[in-house]
Parts: C-alpha cells; sequence; structure tokens
C-alpha cells in the first residue's frame, strides 16, 4: 500500500524519472525571458526617452503606450493574440506570443523606469551639453543615458524579476514553459505536491538572486548618496 | 456595425459581465485590505526583530516574491479542502500581495528617522504605542503612491484566477466569448473588458500623481 500523503517519497521518485520534461519547461520559461527581456529593454529605452522629448507628439505616443499597457491586465493582451488575432487570421506560434506579449507589457514599465531615470539627472548637464554643440542623440548616448543606468540598475532588475514571474502566464495558453509542465505532470499524475514544489524551486533560483543582488546595490548607492550630501546642499542654496 | 452592437450588448451578457466586474472589485478590495493588515506585521517584524520571528518574516517575503502568482493559485486551489474556489483563490492572493506590501511598508519603516523612535521610547510610550502614534501614521503617509499602485497590480492580477474558473471581470468576458465566432464581436469582448479594466485602474493611477505631486509642492 502506497502511502497517500501528497508528498510522499515515491511521488518523488516518479516525478525525478521524468526530469527532462521540467528541464524543457524550465529552458523554455528562460529563453522566453530573455528575449523578452530584450523586447522590453528595446521598447523600454525608446519610449522612455520619447517621454523625456520637447515634441509633444513623441511625448503623447509614449503616454499612450504606457498608460494602455500597464493598466490592462497581461492576461488579457495574451488571450487577445492567442484567440482575438488568430480569429482575425493571424495566427503566432505561442513561442511568439509569450516573448511579444510579456516584452511589450514589460516595456511599458521600463520605459517609466527609464523617464524617472533621465529625469532624476538635472538640468544643468544638458544644458552645458548643448552649450558644447552636442547634439540630441549625442548628449542621450553620451552625457545622460550613462548616468542614468547606475540609477534605475535597481527597479530595472527588479522588472526584471516580475517579467520572469509574469512568463508563466503563458501556462494558460499551454505554452510549454515551467509551470505549463509542471501544471500539466501536476493534473495528470495528481502529484500535485513535488511537482509545484519543483516549479516553485525552480523559479526562486532564477528570481532570488536578481533580486537580492538588486537591493544590495540599492543599499549601495542609498550609501553613496548620503557621502554626496554637502555638495546636493550647496547646490540647492544657490538659487 | 449597429448589428455587433446588438448581437454582444444582451442584457443577460451585460448583467452577467456587471456581476465579475463588482466579483473582481470586490475582491481586490478585500485581498488589499488583509494583506496591507498582514505585510504591515510581516515587515514590522522583519525590521524591528532581528532573532526567529524576523528571519522567518523575511524567509515569507523572500518566498512570495520570488515565485509566480499563478503558481500559488493553483497550490491553493488545487491543494487545499476547504472553502470555496473563490475563497481560496482570494487567500493565495492575498498570500502573495502581503509579501509585495511588506516590502513597501519596509521602505517606508526605514524613510522614519531612529531618533523617533528614541524620543517616544524616552518619553515613556511603549513599543506598541509607539508603533501605532509615531512610527506607523510617518510611515505610511510616505508611501500611500507605492500602496495604490499595488492596488492597480492587484486589480490587474484577480485576472489570474480565471485559470481556476472564478467568475471574475475577465473570465465572464471569455465566458461570453465562447458564444461568438465572428471576429467583430469577439474584438468588441475584448475592448470591453481592456475597456472596464484600463477606466478602473487608470483613474487610480490619476489619483497616484496628483497625490505625488502634492507632496511634493508640500515639500
Amino acid at each position: 500500500m502506497k502511502s497517500s500523503n501528497p508528498f510522499a517519497l515515491w511521488r518523488w521518485e516518479k516525478l525525478f524519472g521524468e526530469w527532462q520534461m521540467f528541464g524543457e519547461g524550465f529552458l523554455r520559461t528562460i529563453e522566453i525571458a530573455a528575449l523578452a527581456l530584450i523586447l522590453a529593454l528595446v521598447l523600454g529605452i525608446i519610449f522612455g526617452v520619447f517621454s523625456t522629448s520637447n515634441n509633444k507628439i513623441m511625448r503623447g505616443i509614449s503616454r499612450i503606450y504606457v498608460e494602455f499597457f500597464q493598466n490592462t491586465p497581461l492576461v488579457i493582451q495574451i488571450f487577445f493574440m492567442y484567440n482575438g488575432l488568430a480569429i482575425a487570421g493571424l495566427r503566432l506560434s505561442v513561442f511568439v506570443i509569450g516573448v511579444l506579449g510579456v516584452g511589450i507589457y514589460h516595456g511599458a514599465y521600463v520605459s517609466e523606469v527609464v523617464k524617472t531615470g533621465i529625469t532624476s539627472i538635472p538640468v544643468g548637464q544638458v544644458e552645458a551639453a548643448k552649450s558644447q554643440g552636442f547634439t540630441y542623440l549625442q548628449y542621450m548616448r553620451y552625457i545622460i543615458l550613462p548616468q542614468t543606468i547606475k540609477i534605475i540598475l535597481p527597479p530595472l532588475t527588479n522588472q526584471s524579476v516580475n517579467l520572469i514571474k509574469n512568463t508563466s502566464v503563458l501556462a494558460m495558453i499551454s505554452g510549454f514553459d515551467l509551470m505549463y509542465v509542471a501544471d500539466s505532470w501536476a493534473s495528470s499524475s495528481l502529484d500535485y505536491g513535488p511537482s509545484y514544489v519543483l516549479a516553485g524551486l525552480l523559479y526562486f533560483m532564477l528570481c532570488f538572486p536578481l533580486a537580492t543582488w538588486a537591493r544590495k546595490y540599492e543599499e549601495r548607492l542609498k550609501l553613496n548618496d548620503i557621502a554626496r550630501i554637502p555638495f546636493d546642499k550647496r547646490e540647492v542654496a544657490v538659487p | 456595425m449597429i448589428d455587433v452592437f446588438t448581437n454582444v450588448f444582451t442584457p443577460s451578457n451585460v448583467q452577467f459581465m456587471f456581476k465579475g466586474l463588482l466579483l473582481t472589485l470586490s475582491l481586490s478590495v478585500s485581498v488589499v485590505i488583509i494583506s496591507i493588515i498582514f505585510g504591515t506585521i510581516l515587515a514590522l517584524l522583519r525590521t524591528y526583530e532581528k532573532r526567529f520571528f524576523g528571519k522567518l518574516a523575511g524567509f515569507y517575503i523572500e518566498v512570495f516574491r520570488n515565485t509566480p502568482l499563478l503558481l500559488w493559485i493553483l497550490v491553493c486551489c488545487f491543494m487545499i479542502p476547504y472553502g470555496t474556489i473563490v475563497i481560496r483563490g482570494a487567500l493565495a492572493l492575498t498570500l502573495y500581495t502581503s509579501a509585495i506590501i511588506a516590502e513597501i511598508v519596509r521602505g517606508g519603516l526605514n524613510s522614519v528617522d531612529d531618533g523617533q523612535f528614541e524620543a517616544a521610547l524616552s518619553q515613556g510610550f511603549t513599543l506598541i504605542q509607539t508603533l501605532m502614534y509615531i512610527v506607523l501614521p510617518q510611515c505610511f503617509k510616505n508611501i500611500i503612491p507605492s500602496l495604490l499602485s499595488q492596488v492597480i497590480t492587484t486589480i490587474k492580477d484577480t485576472s489570474f484566477l480565471q485559470v481556476v474558473a472564478i467568475p471574475e471581470y475577465t473570465r465572464s468576458g471569455f465566458v461570453v466569448m465562447g458564444r461568438y465566432t465572428n471576429t467583430a464581436e469577439v474584438f468588441m469582448i475584448f475592448t470591453v473588458l481592456a475597456v472596464g479594466y484600463f477606466v478602473i485602474c487608470f483613474s487610480l493611477s490619476c489619483v497616484v500623481r496628483s497625490y505625488q505631486k502634492r507632496i511634493e509642492i508640500v515639500r
């Protein structure tokens, strides 16, 4: 008689007999997350720079993009690509939907992060660069963005943690990612316990180092800021 | 075009989706309220208790922040034999949101100066009194914008509950959608879903922005 405990040892043995399935799901999650992150960064930098420009149309476009994708759930966006576009005649593979859906959704968040990063650089920097004859692209590329990167790294890392977690929505459209594999294994073998624990551990392994690094880096930045306070005070006092 | 409207917006459809919207809203409100209470306790433990319970709170926060919400929804809905499906789904959402709110509150607690603590204790306040009357009010004043953004995220997160067939707004939309095969009608339902979420979340995010501006002016 086998034990009926949901975490009984024989269930674990059965699970590890099928470890390749989980391995494939894990790899697919990493692939989708990496590609989606690249897409999110590209979109985020483009629209983040747009939203700080002086051109009203560019600011408007970026505002619409950010507000629309931040204020509607990812589930609906993914299902629109999966069901809605399929009915309209455009069939995308689940992998493409994963990369596009998650990438575009998080691009909106990255764009907000980039925007706050750019606006936190003092205006004097832009004025100094302009007075030296830098063009818009040149001073963005050589003066503003390099300084921005340091400030926005921690929130950006947090966003990538969220992005990795959100790739799990693909399980809803049978995307063969880690969550889908865990769920289908759980419901076909009825070994809910081991399957969910393993999936949780694998996600944790991906996200925990990133989240911890972001926190440590931010704490270090704060310490540096405290060391810099006298300069700030004098700068505020002048005008 | 008018055909599409009359086909989609039948009284029964509208009523069904409105019920879903109400469930989404009541779920999010109750989840957020419980999560704020639970998350505050977790954050206080993690910040001011460095021994066993502090470590335990830290462990809880790290585990829930670094695993997907969907996992906890499936765990709660398939592995807990008690309660209705809605309560189990709400439990999963609460466990997950508490961890995130705990981190927000921790940020707020760190922004309160240690001197406040010492001053209150020197005036004979007990620890609980210090927290209730001195530290937490200052902490919450600072974190209201982040908390409101978390409310927006929670409203969007309730849509994950559609996997376990909880009839909230997204699910009710998908159920209605199942009856239509025409492209225009399906797109119309997607639009109704997106607009519903957008109106709620966008108005909340406007509140966040105006509050932030007011804080900046006061400073």
